[in-house]
């Protein structure tokens, strides 16, 4: 018996882990020095020429980053219901995307979102109030993923977090300083292909075990495999309100703020600029409308596991620990315990573990991300599939960052350095200008990945808020009403950004009071995470009004307006 | 003629967009939140409906949305001349 278990766990996770993690790096490094950029176009754009499927598969691993795949789900696990927000938002925003911006940027032709912005509203004050809130949003996004990268490297490497910060920054900078926009497409391309695997094969061998059904989609609303008879969702349901939580299926946010939040991240979605830039790569206008359905379909494969994976996990966790004795709990128990990510404190020395409601009598909490990360150990699933996770969570951090890391590059050497402080600027230059600008934004990245400000969980909400504040209002705004003109545009952008910025300093982060205010402050009661539809809605109302007041465009920028509605051949039209 | 054709065009692309995205906020936003509890009366095997909607419907519905918009376009645009 000891035998075949010794046989079984011959190599170790860690062992495993070496192993993947080394593979699927080479693996990057190779497609990074094989599609190495030589034009500006190739770096900001990859040449306009990556072919939809490509596109929608580089564009899913762009949007799912270390929060899709290793938080996410953890936090629908202990949100029940109200995860949904999650979801819908990270999904609907696609519907927003395919149908009123990616294509008409895609004619737009430009290679940044402050780019569209600058030239629609014939102005440079335009174009600045874009890049600032495209690096805004994107320097918040990127901290969270390099502290991921340290994160996965430090619990399955054992290797300082720090260390494994360092070692995610040399590998992003590797690809994404020598393949621009190019090299990161392609990457990204094989990190979709490793992350959904290692995210589907966990989530299926417990859907196995817990439901009989391989499909986790499926075996969520499936009876349990234990003959009881008894829905998985009804079970779980029963466990959380005989623990005083709420029942799992109805949650306990507002409907009000459930709402708010789904639409501030469904508007953020499709206002975020490191996605939006992704529609510039294909060909042509139709290409730009078929890759966003393809991102979507590909992302939905993931998004639609995670509430399945949730509902296991809880159910799982529940049954394992809830009042078992603390000396007999499995051996990822105590694992975890000691990175700090699970903690026990046994309040009524009675030596079981009560995991309940009620603040003062828990004696349990367990962090958010444990669920993806520890689930295939708690259902104890082979050694090679946790290492799997490992390197799925890595490829998921990293991709995004890449991403994320060109936005910025492109918009200090693009938009600042070629649009604003020299325009006679060589292109050899720009593109060493773009080189030494993502160098420098991987370092600023790093560093807040090893110093993480204490805002970070606050800001990835924030990101979303402002894109949706700033961004959604102005490029909607730019392409449907021919008669908005850059005063309304700006006064919009302005007033949606420092509104929201207010808030989440006020009720997030608790700046302008000695106590952070309490929920029953909030306005309309919506949360700081929803607050972003607000201000989108202000953006509308200011931008509309502002414009009814000032004078109309120049005749040349709504010829350009028009012609973005064509999605060809109207371009020769104007000769 | 010629200089009515983009905006009748333009105007059939907004008819498209106003009908998807009606469906659009009405599985997410109207059956997987306002009408939750109404739907929830109802199940769906192992589903109360209105948490299906929310968790698991509506993303399927989306990217149906956006393959069929795509069709649509298409042929709009090869209707018009503009597919070339």
């Amino acid at each position: 018996m000891i035998n075949s278990i010794l046989l079984t766990q011959a190599l170790t996770v860690q062992t495993w882990t070496y192993i993947l993690v080394g593979i699927t790096f080479s693996l990057y490094i190779g497609i990074a020095i094989w599609a190495r950029a030589g034009s500006t176009k190739e770096f900001y754009v990859a040449g306009g020429g990556v072919s939809p499927l490509a596109n929608g598969m580089a564009t899913a691993a762009d949007w799912m980053s270390a929060a899709s795949f290793i938080s996410m789900a953890g936090i629908i696990s202990f949100a029940g219901y109200d995860g949904a927000v999650y979801l819908m938002g990270w999904t609907g925003g696609y519907v927003l995307l395919a149908l009123l911006l990616a294509p008409y940027l895609r004619k737009f032709g430009k290679f940044t979102v402050p780019d569209f912005i600058g030239d629609r509203y014939y102005s440079n004050t335009a174009r600045f109030v874009g890049v600032i809130c495209a690096l805004l949003v994107s320097f918040t996004y990127v901290a969270g993923q390099m502290r991921g990268v340290g994160l996965v490297f430090s619990r399955f490497l054992e290797v300082d977090i720090n260390t494994g910060v360092v070692i995610g920054m040399l590998i992003v900078l590797f690809y994404a300083v020598l393949g621009g926009m190019k090299g990161i497409t392609y990457t990204q391309v094989a990190q979709y292909c490793v992350l959904i695997f290692a995210f589907m094969v966990p989530a299926i061998f417990i859907s196995i075990q817990m439901t009989g059904n391989p499909i986790p989609q499926l075996g969520f609303g499936s009876e349990l495999a234990d003959d009881s008879g008894t829905y998985l969702l009804d079970k779980l349901d029963g466990l959380s309100t005989d623990l005083g939580f709420a029942e799992y299926t109805e949650g306990s946010k507002s409907l009000m703020d459930v709402f708010a939040i789904t639409l501030a991240l469904m508007v953020g979605t499709a206002g975020l600029p490191h996605v939006i830039v992704r529609f510039f790569t294909v060909k042509r206008v139709k290409d730009a409308r078929k890759s966003a359905g393809i991102a979507l379909l590909l992302i939905v494969i993931l998004y639609s596991t995670a509430p399945a994976v949730a509902a296991f996990a809880r159910t799982n966790m529940i049954e394992t620990i809830s009042n078992q004795p603390y000396a007999t709990v499995p051996e990822w128990f105590k694992k975890w315990e000691t990175t700090g990510l699970i903690t026990f404190k046994d309040k009524n020395n009675d030596g079981l573990i009560q995991y309940v409601a009620d603040k003062n009598k828990n004696e349990l909490v367990v962090d958010n991300d444990i669920m993806v990360l520890a689930n295939p150990e708690i259902a104890e699933l082979p050694n090679w599939v946790i290492a799997l996770v490992a390197a799925g969570a890595l490829a998921a951090a990293l991709s995004t960052a890449a991403g994320l890391l060109l936005v910025i590059s492109a918009s200090v050497s693009h938009d600042l350095i070629k649009k604003m402080i020299n325009p006679k600027i060589s292109e050899k230059n720009e593109l060493v200008a773009a080189r030494l600008s993502s160098i420098v934004a991987v370092c600023v990245a790093g560093y807040f990945g090893i110093n993480p400000p204490g805002f970070v969980a606050a800001t990835v909400a924030l990101a979303f808020g402002l894109a949706a504040a700033s961004f959604f209002p102005a490029i909607i705004l730019g392409i449907f009403y021919k008669r908005m003109n850059k005063e309304g545009a700006i006064a919009g952008m302005i007033v949606g950004i420092v509104t929201m910025l207010y808030y989440m300093l006020k009720y997030k982060l608790g700046w302008f009071d000695d106590v952070l205010p309490n929920k029953s402050e909030w306005w309309f009661g919506i949360s700081p995470e929803g607050f972003g539809s607000v201000a989108m809605l202000l953006n509308f109302i200011v931008s509309i009004s502002i414009m009814k007041l000032t004078p109309e465009p120049p005749k040349e920028v709504q010829e350009i307006v028009e012609l973005i509605r064509i999605p060809s051949g109207a371009g020769e039209a104007t000769h | 003629m010629a200089k009515n054709k983009p905006k009748a065009y333009w105007k059939e692309n907004i008819r498209y967009l106003f009908i998807l995205l009606i469906i659009w906020f009405i599985v997410s936003f109207v059956a997987g939140i306002m009408l939750k509890d109404v739907l929830n009366e109802f199940k769906l095997f192992g589903f109360k409906l209105g948490f299906w909607f929310a968790q698991q419907g509506s993303m399927y519905v989306f990217v149906v949305l956006i393959f069929i918009y795509v069709r649509l376009m298409n042929k709009l645009d090869k209707k018009y001349g503009y597919d070339k």
